[in-house]
């Protein structure tokens, strides 16, 4: 009867917006398949759970091979953005906007929304300590969701017999 | 007396084949086999959204459109149908397994 549930447990190491959402989405699908969630946010991941950040994160079109102009509706083929292009000030805000526009046109929910989902749906979310000592942050700079900072350690504790996945 | 479902047809994951063969008393009978009994009109509340879209758009809801098309919180949903609230609502609702990410 004592079926042992499921654990997965994700490392968000990346705050661009591109691989922000991985770690929000999969364990989103796992809560809703009954299947017990941590994510430890470490390095720029932390951007995912900091106040002042996780409304303005960002995607830069420099060395960006997989963003293609169509995208943009552009009858470019295969052609990428090209690097010179990127440089100049202002696309990387011009392809976070379009990017974000994108996300929410397929019904997505905002960063800030997911991290409240997946605490409310019983996820438990940690920052990583080193990190947050050296970025001189302190709880208060985090999203109230965020359930404690701990150690790389006490992360391996924490997560015994769970699948881990690194982003 | 709870529902007798020997005639209904249920694919190898559990879910119903056909959501027209789906009633109140077999939706009972399926959350008590889910661990949930009884259902509470919070419950109902969720299920029957479930089975208006369910049966308008032919697809299981996923659980973002259950919260915002309920107004019922994420935590009252995972309160509710407790370990993988996605698979059994849609489960006892009669539906198929949801498709959607979010």
């Amino acid at each position: 009867m004592a079926e042992e549930t499921r654990k997965i447990a994700f490392i968000c190491s990346k705050g661009d917006i591109d691989m922000a959402y991985p770690a929000l989405i999969m364990g989103w699908a796992a809560l809703g398949n009954g299947i017990d969630v941590t994510i430890f946010f470490t390095f720029w991941g932390l951007d995912l759970v900091t106040k002042s950040r996780v409304d303005k994160l960002e995607i830069a079109p420099v060395a960006l091979t997989s963003m293609k102009m169509k995208m943009m509706g552009l009858p470019t083929g295969n052609l990428g953005i090209p690097n010179i292009l990127g440089i100049i000030p202002g696309m990387t805000a011009f392809a976070s906007w379009f990017l974000k526009k994108e996300i929410k046109k397929q019904g997505v929910p905002t960063v800030r929304e997911y991290v409240e989902m997946l605490h409310d749906g019983g996820a438990k979310l940690f920052g990583c300590k080193m990190t947050v000592d050296m970025f001189g942050l302190k709880r208060d700079d985090f999203l109230p969701q965020v359930d404690d900072v701990v150690t790389a350690s006490d992360f391996m504790d924490m997560t015994e017999g769970a699948q881990i996945i690194f982003i | 007396m709870l529902a007798d479902l020997t005639a209904i047809a249920f694919n190898e994951e559990g879910f119903m084949t056909d959501p027209n063969q789906w009633t109140k008393e077999i939706a009972e009978v399926l959350a008590r086999q889910e661990g949930i009994d009884p259902l509470t009109s919070e419950h109902w509340k969720i299920i029957d959204f479930c089975r208006t879209t369910g049966m308008t758009s032919g697809k299981s809801p996923t659980l973002r459109q259950i919260t915002t098309g309920t107004s019922i919180s994420t935590k009252e949903l995972f309160a509710l149908f407790p370990k993988g609230p996605a698979k059994k609502v849609a489960k006892i609702s009669g539906l198929g397994k949801p498709e959607g990410c979010v």
